[in-house]
């Protein structure tokens, strides 16, 4: 029987217990940050229990850090949260990229950065996008609380197999379109839901020929359609990327013979499989309050169909029939686990250059981490964003949750380059508008969103 | 986890149905770093009647009713939330069995994980445990599933997975732990790539 990569790492990670049923899966990797291990940490300290492999657990601080002035936490929660990370990762003999530290950043983000992301492997982090780093070809999902005490004590989770699903991408991205349209366009069309319960894999020729960035961003949405995780089959680009990171593998040869043999056999080894065309894709921009409620920028808002709709429409201040042209931008927030890498950041650049933010807009860049915030710095990426009156900050979650002072007022209009819109997400009453960081960059120019297929900005 | 097998002590009745998760610990105490320190804000609502000044007249509040164990609630008990929150605040408050009518499943999941024992009864012999004097002790004996209190005796159901744990006192982690030696043995044969 024809086996998908997913499959193949599984049943490698299998300690005991049979499929159908839940089964003791070994953990390569804990990714840990400060919102959602204060209890685990507790537990282990209450039931005297150490962590199992220090080694294979990392930690950093991202949702609570204020990216204005990283050092004045003002918010006193936020404060004891970071404040108990370094306690406990000291206590533990957990590694920590606290704040300051060179490999700071967003947890999905330092990951691959670190090196510590690769193929083959199982991942695990308290937080739902950990989705992320199934680009590189590994088994990566969220989890909760009692479940991040559980791998620390234990390095291992029981979970139950989920079935697998085959996104077919194929055709030559059009210019302009990028993959965060990709993600956007295929939860538009399926919904919210449709990955309930499967393992995504996407593949084909659109996605072999995307950078490792690319990849990521669309596996840290494929959660946003219901999918716990996303993966991508390993591939050179994957490997190349890997290669020479802090926490590489030092014999890259002997490891890349071994990621190699992770790889779907054949289409009959998904459980289902869904197609998508990319030749004609239109930039996305979400005009509702989850992730489904999306169109292309050319479209209309659609007509009321039911109660969340009716909902949505009363809290984002917009009606059916508008466009996303006529939606008046007042913010813009660059970051975030889906783009805040350095490549995101070069091509809002590149809209952004030689312009000025419209009127009355507030432009935030947050950088994903520490080091892209460098690499950035030492390209001139900063100059450009500030020059064109963008606030150019320190790296962090910020206001993609908004758990710190970084939050979007009441009301306005944000074009954002995150993952979720939902209500209250950027700010009590913020209203968020999910698009790529070209779509979003034009949007701080002019105001409002245009198409940039072909507008001149 | 703390072991579970018999339990006497005296119980709190608060006959409501669908006390929701909000209701146990609403979300403004969520924001903690322990997993200990909710029980004071347990019922919050119900319990204060402003911030700091308890409501002399609900049950938690009562002088004779403090150190009870004993949890009896209606049906539906724990819906809402999923939270985690709520079933701390109910064990940091000092309760380690709730008789209810029936919970939510992640509630229910919830209680598992934290070592409170959440009995399902039928409406007639929890009314008949809620008339208890607070002096008096109702046993909750696991190992023969049975409730007892004055001269009766109630049958309970549970999955005997879960009545495992209790009884042994293991969490999830505990029960890891019988995997040791395969845990070791699959790490013995992780490749190295250095
Ligand atoms: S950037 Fe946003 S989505 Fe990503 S981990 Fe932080 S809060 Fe979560």
């Amino acid at each position: 029987m024809s086996k998908t990569m997913f499959d193949k790492i599984w049943d490698k990670h299998v300690i005991t217990g049979e499929p159908g049923e839940p089964q003791l899966i070994y953990v390569d990797l804990q990714l840990v940050h400060e919102v959602t291990s204060p209890q685990a940490f507790e537990g282990l300290r209450e039931n005297h229990r150490k962590v199992r492999r220090p080694d294979k657990t990392f930690a950093t601080m991202d949702h609570n850090v204020p990216t204005k002035d990283i050092f004045n936490v003002q918010d006193a929660i936020a404060r004891k949260q970071i404040d108990t990370l370094k306690k406990n990762t000291d206590e533990f003999g957990v590694r920590l990229a606290g704040m300051g530290d060179e490999d700071q950043g967003i947890v999905h983000v330092i990951g691959p950065q670190l090196g510590l992301t690769q193929p083959g492997m199982v991942i695990v982090c308290g937080d739902s996008h950990t989705s992320t780093h199934g680009a590189f070809g590994s088994i990566a999902f969220g989890i909760g609380t009692s479940e991040v005490e559980h791998v620390l004590a234990t390095q291992t989770i029981w979970q139950t197999k989920p079935k697998t699903m085959g996104i077919h991408v194929h055709g030559k991205l059009p210019k302009g379109v990028f993959a965060k349209d990709i993600i956007m366009g295929i939860i538009a069309q399926e919904g919210v839901a449709f990955g309930v319960g499967y393992a995504a894999e996407f593949y084909g020729d659109t996605i072999r020929d995307m950078s490792m960035e690319g990849r990521m961003t669309i596996c840290n949405m494929a959660v946003e359609g219901g999918a716990k995780m996303g993966n991508i089959q390993p591939d050179q680009k994957t490997f190349d990327y890997v290669s020479g990171r802090k926490y590489a593998p030092k014999n890259m040869a002997k490891a890349i013979e071994y990621w190699k043999q992770f790889t779907t056999d054949d289409e009959s080894a998904y459980d289902k499989i869904i197609d998508f065309d990319v030749s004609d894709l239109a930039p996305y921009v979400s005009w509702g309050t989850n992730p489904g409620m999306a169109i292309p920028v050319t479209g209309d808002f659609p007509a009321i169909k039911d109660e969340d709709d009716q909902k949505a429409y009363d809290y984002i201040g917009l009606k059916p029939g508008d466009k996303p042209k006529d939606i008046p931008i007042q913010w813009a927030f660059f970051g975030s686990c889906t783009n805040g890498r350095l490549s995101d950041l070069k091509i809002a650049a590149q809209y952004m250059k030689g312009h000025h933010i419209a009127n009355g807009v507030t432009a935030w860049v947050v950088p994903g981490s520490r080091t892209v915030k460098e690499q950035a710095e030492k390209i001139g990426i900063d100059q450009i964003f500030k020059d064109a009156g963008c606030e150019w900050r320190e790296p962090g979650c910020s206001a993609c949750l908004a758990m710190n002072p970084d939050q979007v007022p009441a009301g306005v209009h944000c074009a954002s380059t995150t993952n979720r819109n939902f209500e209250g997400r950027q700010g009590v009453g913020a209203r968020t508008h999910l698009a790529s960081p070209a779509m979003v960059a034009a949007a701080t120019i002019n105001g409002h969103f245009v198409d940039i297929r072909k507008e001149q900005i | 986890m703390e072991k579970i097998t018999t339990i006497d002590s005296t119980a709190i009745p608060i006959m409501r149905d669908n006390i929701d998760t909000d209701i146990l610990i609403p979300k403004q105490f969520l924001k903690n770093i322990l997993k200990t320190g909710y029980g004071k804000n347990l019922f919050y609502d119900w319990r204060y009647e402003k911030p700091n000044k308890p409501n002399p007249d609900f049950i938690l509040n009562k002088p004779e009713r403090q150190g009870a164990e004993i949890l009896i609630s209606g049906e539906n008990f724990g819906c809402g939330s999923s939270r985690e929150h709520a079933v701390w605040a109910l064990k940091d408050w000092g309760f380690r069995v709730v008789i209810a009518g029936g919970y939510s499943d992640i509630f229910y999941m919830n209680s598992t994980k934290n070592g409170l024992l959440a009995i399902i009864l039928p409406k007639d012999e929890r009314e008949f445990l809620a008339q208890a004097p607070a002096d008096a002790k109702i046993t909750v004996d696991l190992p023969n599933q049975e409730v007892r209190y004055a001269g009766k005796t109630f049958h309970f159901d549970i999955d005997p997975l879960w009545k495992h744990k209790f009884v042994n006192g293991l969490d999830d982690i505990g029960i890891t732990m019988n995997y040791e030696q395969q845990i070791e043995d699959y790490e013995a044969k992780i490749p190295s790539f250095n």
